[in-house]
């Protein structure tokens, strides 16, 4: 079934009908609090010393003289935390500050903390670091053929295992059925090359964070405080910036991940856990560009021990293009196969990533360049050879649908050259393969709630395909590509079997709800989500929903935002916290009205009888009645994911998840053969986000999706200069002005059709929405591009220059035009 | 260099170095945070406050420039009657979920007011075409149109709050 925000109010229910945002008044209004609004008392500015070299030895740092200029209370280097830390646990690999070597232009190797920011910027000037300049490493091709030793350059870091250069972060080769037999027997195969360039998240808020250190912040210092940092090299317990271990230390930060890093706060700082809070105002977009820990964070820290002043670090629009940890450029190549009837056999891919300078999330990105491409289709036999190489550019990481939107790229376009060469409609070619639901992929992930047929049939209709697939004249065209996403990762970052997100809720006398929430709110509506979920179990009205969020130190763990798990697991905890409140409230009044528990209905601000819903009282009533017969009422409510729906194989746990969302788009494209320009009119997009528990937020999700994706089939690319067009490793142009995003202007018409397939183990049936209906975009705008014109597009961007290039070369070989194939052929 | 601005109704003064950013002023002199700087140098929008009436960037203007001038930020666009006194426009952001992550919204509703004030009943091509100037990064500017033919189709002509 479809659904929208057409779908007329409820005075009974909140979900599943258009509720407003709870932060919406505050953020129309400049209320709305991010973590640069903050001011403290004393606070001082901070600022980070980058390397101008993409890849040099620190021979020498001297920051006497900028420690002697007037004004500055702290500096600190990578000697004052000397731990290594990374997101992936197997993988930490880098340091808040370079202690020995630089590896990308713009890597931090020092930082100082002064009264204002003109000063601040001074004393970086007057710190002195000897470099020794090591080649460089921009290609990945080059990374991974190179010989040598680290000690000498050739390697970016330590050869990992023996065999790999020390430029490979990750080798991951698994095979699922006879790929090989059944390629050679398959009746079509087709083979490709693909390169998706890299591209950034370019939230419109920068990166901020603050810390503050209290020296007797919490209780006394006694016994052994912090658990203390290790020297890699050594054994020593290191005390780095001289604090002492019995004080606090608070940090707010535009974070998506408060709990990792409150983690990575406390070992690589040294000091206890319980020492740490991380509070995260409001974020202004995220996008997975802040899903991990920054150095300004622990430079935040850092200086505020050593000064004993809070201390604010706001990075400049150039600092964040070069924290980066975006999509990774990946070059592709894919072998399909299918039989005449259309019928997919067996896949082969081949895949290297560029993944800059350290290792990130790159584990895992490597694992999701071929794990999660094996459904919605049915895949015989499926193989993935996936290398991450280190280059000494900015780290990649994860950037909305990480990891699978660039293979989903390639092998959508296969698909449709498939489609094309047994003469099917690429839509129907698509049916034909559908993996169905309640099912298991070729590599054995669980696939629950399943709605990729719908979607289809949803694109399909609205889009007007029959009348206009190979139908329009030359210059126009229309393409399709489905796709699926995770809802989350059955396994945390960290291994462990606690609750992956909890939630805590209490009634009071007044009849309101708090709910204590440690998820993270970067716009998605997380907060809201909460309050919607109080408020449909407990009856009351949304305005008496308290969300209390953002802050360490007194809400339960949540594992972040990152992944598409939030509505999914925080909305499953949410519904069991409120259950075991309602609960009581519904025994406690039963007994004063001598009715069953079960018929006592908590709605519309009111506990009603069901038998004679005449019968009622306020709620607040009711809460009262509960609490005077259970005592002060609170519940904690926690969801953990299923650990036995995947593959017994190394990496079988990776892509994982309780449940998939699926996606279909049609993009409808017009190209100008004189000049390449490609002009996207519109996408219609069908996401199976289980049930849309706001379809208001979902269609925004969709549409943010969608925008995003269609910005990096047109126009977003994050290069960097080499040798020949300028300093080596510098970024191509890192501001909003160059890296170009699309303006309203650009952005096609977007239309959102819902589709709900209710998950089983979903929260009302609720999937994700957040990144799946990224992926189709990119290429279904690739195939309609051919349609348009006849003309592959497999390198992305769609610029005009490459485009023209495309069709010129076409135009030379005289196979210009509208591809020839007739919808009837297909039946 | 002594700057006397107006903002949102109010007499401020401050001695401020002749450099000074009107964005950094009004965020760090005044104090009103709700103009949000995010690319530094013109291009998001995000910063957009009215100066004497028009839409301008505050992070491309200097403090100074708008000495003696009426400025209005997101904060003098809703009156004193709180949620129930929002301005039309904000009321449809709200409305129609033409906001996300918020970042970017003060900037919208600062290009818009004007806008709207000169084209009171605007195609979704002049809307699009007038916040060609803003990114959004979260929202694919669908919602953020929709809300303001939302506000337009309402009628809600009545004299907005802003000053100017």
């Amino acid at each position: 079934m479809t659904t929208s925000s057409r779908k007329v109010k409820s005075n009974q229910h909140l979900i599943g009908y258009p509720q407003r945002k709870i932060d919406g008044v505050e953020k129309a209004t400049g209320r709305a609090v991010y973590t640069d609004d903050l001011q403290l008392p004393g606070m001082l500015h901070g600022k980070i010393l980058r390397s101008p070299h993409p890849h040099a030895r620190i021979v020498g740092i001297d920051t006497s003289r900028a420690e002697a200029l007037p004004g500055v209370h702290a500096v600190v280097t990578g000697r004052d935390m000397p731990t290594p830390y990374g997101i992936i646990p197997w993988t930490q690999d880098e340091y808040p500050l370079a202690l020995d070597r630089v590896r990308y232009v713009g890597d931090g190797v020092a930082a100082v903390a002064a009264v204002d920011e003109d000063t601040a910027n001074r004393a970086l000037d007057l710190i002195h670091v000897e470099y020794e300049e090591l080649p460089a490493w921009l290609d990945p091709w080059k990374a991974l053929a190179a010989k040598g030793s680290y000690e000498e350059g050739h390697y970016i870091h330590s050869p990992k295992k023996d065999g790999w250069n020390g430029n490979v972060t990750k080798k991951v080769r698994l095979e699922f059925g006879e790929v090989d037999g059944l390629m050679d027997s398959s009746d079509v195969v087709v083979e490709g090359e693909y390169f998706f360039e890299g591209t950034t998240h370019a939230a419109i808020e920068p990166h901020c964070a603050i810390g503050s250190w209290e020296p007797d912040g919490v209780g006394h210092a006694g016994g052994t405080g912090g658990a203390g940092a290790r020297d890699p090299e050594g054994d020593v317990a290191l005390d780095p910036a001289g604090a002492p271990r019995g004080g606090k230390l608070t940090v707010w930060s535009s974070t998506q991940v408060p709990h990792y890093l409150h983690r990575e706060l406390s070992r690589v700082l040294g000091v206890d856990p319980a020492r740490v809070r991380v509070l995260q105002p409001l974020v202004g977009g995220g996008f997975g560009g802040k899903s991990e820990p920054f150095d300004l964070e622990f430079c935040v820290g850092a200086l505020a021990m050593k000064s004993g002043r809070p201390v604010k670090i706001l990075y400049t629009r150039e600092e964040v293009f070069y924290a980066h940890r975006g999509r990774h450029p990946f070059h592709m190549e894919y072998r399909t196969g299918c039989t005449a009837d259309g019928k997919l056999t067996s896949v082969d891919a081949k895949i290297l990533l560029d993944g800059g300078a350290y290792a990130s999330f790159g584990l895992v990105t490597t694992y999701y360049s071929g794990q999660l491409l094996c459904a919605p289709y049915e895949m015989p036999a499926y193989r993935f050879d996936s290398t991450r190489v280190y280059t000494n550019k900015p780290a990649c990481g994860p950037k909305r649908g990480h990891g699978s939107v660039q293979p989903r790229f390639a092998f959508e376009v296969q698909m449709d050259k498939l489609a094309e060469k047994v003469g099917m409609d690429p839509i129907d070619f698509r049916r034909a393969n559908f993996i169905g639901s309640d099912t298991r992929t070729v590599n054995e992930l669980r696939i629950t709630s399943n709605g990729f047929l719908e979607c289809l049939d949803a694109v399909e209709a609205a889009s007007g395909w029959r009348e206009k697939f190979r139908r329009m004249p030359f210059g126009r065209g229309i393409g399709v590509a489905g796709s699926t996403y995770i809802s989350g990762t059955n396994y945390p970052i960290y291994p462990n079997e606690m609750p992956q997100s909890a939630v805590q809720m209490q009634v009071d006398r007044s009849g309101r709800v708090a709910v204590f929430s440690g998820a993270s709110e970067i716009g998605q509506g997380c907060d809201s989500l909460v309050a919607y979920i109080a408020a449909e179990e407990l009856g009351v009205p949304l305005e008496y929903v308290r969300v209390m969020r953002g802050d360490t130190d007194f809400t339960p763990v949540d594992l972040g935002a990152y992944s598409s798990r939030v509505t999914f697991m925080l909305g499953n905890a949410a519904i069991d916290a409120a259950r075991k409140l309602r609960e009581k409230v519904q025994e406690a009044v039963a007994e004063a009205w001598e009715v069953k528990p079960g018929e006592v209905l908590l709605a519309g601000g009111r506990a009603h009888w069901a038998q004679d819903t005449q019968r009622q009282m306020h709620i607040r009533e009711a809460f009262n009645l509960a609490e005077a017969r259970f005592g002060t009422l609170g519940a904690t409510g926690w969801y953990n994911t299923p650990k036995d729906v995947h593959g017994e194989y190394r990496g079988g746990t990776i892509g994982a998840s309780p449940a998939y969302s699926f996606t279909a788009h049609v993009a409808e494209v017009e190209v100008d053969p004189e000049t390449g320009v490609v002009t996207v009119e519109k996408i219609w997009v069908a996401h199976d986000c289980g049930r849309a528990l706001n379809p208001v937020l979902v269609e925004g999700q969709m549409e943010g999706s969608a925008y995003m994706g269609c910005a990096e089939a047109i126009m977003e690319a994050h290069v960097f200069k080499d040798a020949d067009h300028g300093r080596e490793g510098l970024h191509g142009g890192p501001s909003l002005l160059a890296y170009k995003i699309p303006t309203s202007l650009d952005t096609p018409a977007l239309e959102s059709l819902i589709v709900e397939s209710i998950d089983p183990e979903g929260p009302y049936g609720a999937k994700e929405a957040g990144e799946g209906p990224l992926h189709p975009s990119i290429p279904a705008v690739a195939n309609a591009i051919y349609d348009a014109v006849g003309v592959r597009m497999d390198r992305l961007p769609f610029t005009p220059p490459r485009v023209w290039r495309s069709i010129e070369a076409a135009r030379g070989a005289g196979v210009l035009g509208k591809p020839g194939f007739a919808m009837e052929a297909g039946g | 260099m002594i700057v006397s601005v107006n903002i949102n109704g109010v007499d401020r003064s401050a001695d401020v170095e002749p450099r000074l950013l009107l964005s950094d002023f009004i965020r760090h002199h005044v104090e009103l945070t709700g103009t949000h700087v995010g690319c530094e140098h013109g291009v998001c929008g995000a910063c957009t406050v009215l100066v004497d009436g028009r839409a301008v960037r505050s992070c491309l203007m200097f403090a100074v420039q708008a000495d003696s001038c009426e400025v209005t930020t997101v904060e003098g666009l809703a009156g004193e009657g709180g949620e129930a006194d929002l301005h039309p426009l904000q009321e449809a952001f709200r409305e129609k979920h033409g906001l996300q992550c918020g970042f970017c919204t003060p900037g919208m509703l600062m290009t818009l007011v004007p806008f709207l004030e000169e084209n009171p009943s605007p195609t979704e091509r002049e809307v699009r075409e007038a916040i060609s100037g803003n990114l959004c990064r979260c929202t694919g500017y669908e919602n953020i149109v929709r809300a303001v033919m939302h506000r337009v189709e309402q009628g809600l002509t009545g004299e907005a709050r802003a000053h100017g």
